[in-house]
């Protein structure tokens, strides 16, 4: 067992025949992810990597019966793609495209938060695996081993740093969930924290945050009232000066508020074990089993 | 990205958001020609020179001034033009004054503070009103947050009029003030979607006497990700030289680029890597002279240029390249550096790791490139080798 995605997943591309696109299909296919439609519009009834393109969302759906979605669209258009795919009523959808307006986000997260049917991650973010049986996303599927812990992370490379730490360490994954750096997304940290609580494949779970805004502070409080199982921790940004948007739309300390020690200090409250540094994280989870 | 608050009250004035004549000037001479003008139109003698810069906090470090006359706004002038400026905001380096705002002085009855942002907490466009103007508005939400009044946006249906009288009614409005305010608000939210903001501020906002609601100050940010919205019109007001040159340079690489303070550049893929690479470098004790995140999309070019940014900088005295390949492929990040380093040669220690998409490409790139290169297994173990190296 895992959350979100697993061996049934069935996976539309929107954004496909992009060279992006192209790409990480071609890599998701090599891992093993059931890849069952392609949706660019204008290429409806061609196909690559012998994966079939659609027109549309809805016809995707209809014919193919994919129940979830990885967009590559470029930023102009990426708000559209995701409200196509709500409007298709895909069940999971996984933006990975970066530098979406905040204006679109969040004209999208109203329509999301309107409906029941689907659910978002993201955008800028590295997606979703479940190792060895569904990859949905950019992230290097090499580096996962199956196993029982959880990851999420707003950070994408941290993400991979964390899941190569425990493969290393001779710990599986369950599922690991990239929710993205951008400051209006589709899932947060308590939303996936929520899923690995109840999964019983999942017995602990490794958090990384990053400064700005309080999602993490959110997930503390979260953490401390309901969450039953182990969480290490790790924030980024420690050293990063105040006023600066670093890299991330959402990491920025304004007004003193979001600084990574206040996240700290908020999850260590809750009983999380924080790593002091990212080459810690593994080994901070091992350490609570 | 910032513009002067000069550009932001020419945007206010397409939004029919009352503003103060005003004359934005290049030079002092142009001031007092700004002043006389200004002085002939109104028949008021008082005006207000102030600084342009993209920073707050100009009033208390003596970037403006309300002065009396022609004479008296020329000197104003002189002594402002070319000034640095240091405010809490600018950083110890501060900002040197090359532009300047000429404006009609007006009489004050009242400042009062009004603010959109995008909240994080309610995902909408939030409007922040109080009576505390002119103030620092962070020390009145730690102090008195009783005195800031909040409404959010609901996307689906635009600003609402009982929002507006919300708003109006907690700041104490007469009947005709809050006449005025609603259609400023409803203007001022008109352009803060349609211009994708990420700020827009008014401090102070003021009441006159004849109950007009003016936009004294003016601050607009835009959202960066909507460059594409707006390409045309944000080349015309961008002030490249309110920007860090290393900084301006990488952008148009594309990379997201911030100068620091210390002697390690760092040259890394993904925004929470690159933050944690510096924090890791910090814990070792070194400190990093960068953050550089070359994004997933970063073609070999870009790596190229952005590993000249740092090779080029006089503080460098060693390197850290820290790739963890998703999106982003080893062998191009491989090919950018031994690209650079060809081009400029490399005269300190370089340590990289490697990691993830395409890393045996990669490594195999590095290794047959002669380059003197230290290569580490772990982000730890990277950032200290290179803080040992860069002692040396």
């Amino acid at each position: 067992m895992s959350i979100l995605v697993d061996k049934n997943t069935r996976l539309v591309v929107q954004g496909m025949t992009g060279s992006v696109g192209q790409f990480h299909t071609e890599q998701m296919l090599a891992y093993g992810t059931k890849v069952v439609a392609g949706c660019t519009p204008g290429k409806g009834g061609q196909s690559l990597m012998d994966v079939p393109i659609f027109d549309t969302m809805r016809e995707v759906v209809k014919q193919t019966g994919a129940n979830a979605s990885c967009i590559f669209v470029p930023p102009p258009f990426a708000a559209d793609a995701i409200l196509e795919a709500v409007d298709a009523e895909v069940p999971l959808v996984v933006c990975i495209t970066e530098g979406i307006p905040v204006m679109d986000m969040i004209k999208v997260r109203r329509v999301l938060d309107s409906q029941d049917k689907t659910r978002l991650i993201g955008p800028n973010c590295p997606g979703v695996i479940t190792p060895d049986q569904c990859k949905i996303g950019i992230m290097p599927g090499h580096v996962h081993k199956a196993g029982r812990m959880g990851v999420v992370s707003k950070s994408g490379t941290l993400t991979y740093e964390a899941v190569g730490q425990l493969t290393a360490l001779g710990i599986g994954q369950s599922t690991a969930v990239g929710i993205g750096g951008d400051p209006i997304n589709g899932t947060d940290f308590i939303d996936v924290l929520k899923l690995f609580n109840d999964d019983p494949n999942t017995d602990g779970v490794i958090l990384i945050g990053e400064i700005g805004g309080n999602a993490e502070e959110q997930a503390a409080a979260w953490i401390k009232a309901n969450f039953n199982k182990p969480v290490a921790g790790f924030i980024a940004g420690r050293t990063a000066p105040p006023g600066k948007r670093m890299g991330h739309a959402g990491a920025i300390i304004s007004g003193g508020k979001g600084t990574a020690d206040a996240k700290i200090e908020a999850l260590e409250d809750a009983g999380v074990k924080v790593a002091p540094t990212p080459s810690d994280m593994g080994t901070t989870l091992q350490s609570l089993l | 990205m910032n513009i002067h608050e000069y550009q932001a009250k020419e945007l206010y004035r397409k939004y029919g958001i009352p503003v103060p004549n005003g004359i934005p000037c290049m030079s002092p001479a142009e001031a007092t020609a700004a002043a006389k003008k200004l002085i002939d139109e109104t028949g008021n003698e008082v005006v207000v020179v102030k600084a342009q810069i993209h920073a707050g906090g100009r009033g208390k470090a003596g970037g403006v001034k309300v002065v009396k006359g022609v004479d008296a706004a020329t000197a104003a002038a002189n002594e402002i033009f070319g000034k640095t400026l240091i405010t809490h905001q600018t950083g110890p380096e501060g900002k040197v004054v090359q532009r300047l705002l000429v404006e009609q002085g007006l009489a004050i009855k009242s400042e009062l503070y009004l603010a959109l942002v995008v909240d994080r907490e309610s995902r909408r466009i939030a409007i922040m009103a109080s009576t505390e103007g002119g103030m620092d508005i962070e020390e009145v939400a730690a102090k008195t947050p009783e005195k800031i009044h909040t409404i959010a946006i609901d996307p689906a249906v635009g600003l609402q009029g009982y929002q507006a009288r919300q708003l109006a009614f907690g700041l104490g409005l007469s009947k005709q003030e809050q006449k005025n305010f609603t259609k400023l608000l409803v203007g001022l939210a008109k352009l803060f979607e349609n211009e994708d903001c990420s700020i827009a501020e008014i401090n102070p906002l003021i009441l006159t006497e004849d109950e007009q609601v003016i936009a004294l100050d003016a601050k607009v940010n835009f959202d960066s990700n909507a460059e594409f919205r707006h390409k045309a019109f944000w080349d015309s007001v961008r002030d490249l030289s309110e920007e860090a040159p290393t900084e301006t340079e990488a952008k148009e690489a594309g990379l997201s680029f911030i100068q620091l303070d210390g002697n390690i550049g760092c040259l890394v893929n993904g925004a929470g890597l690159a933050m944690s690479t510096m924090d890791t470098i910090k814990y070792y004790g070194g400190e990093p002279a960068n953050f550089l995140d070359v994004g997933g999309g970063a073609s070999q070019e870009a790596v190229t240029r952005a590993f000249r940014i740092i090779l080029e900088s006089d503080a460098v005295r060693g390197i850290f390249v820290n790739i963890f390949g998703g999106i982003m492929r080893c062998d191009t990040i491989a090919n950018g550096v031994v690209a650079a380093t060809k081009e400029l040669g490399l005269t300190v220690p370089l340590v990289v790791r490697l990691e993830g998409t395409k890393v045996d490409e990669g490594r195999k790139i590095l290794d047959g490139s002669g380059l003197a290169i230290t290569s580490a297994a772990t982000m730890a173990e990277g950032a200290k080798k290179i803080v040992e190296l860069a002692k040396e």
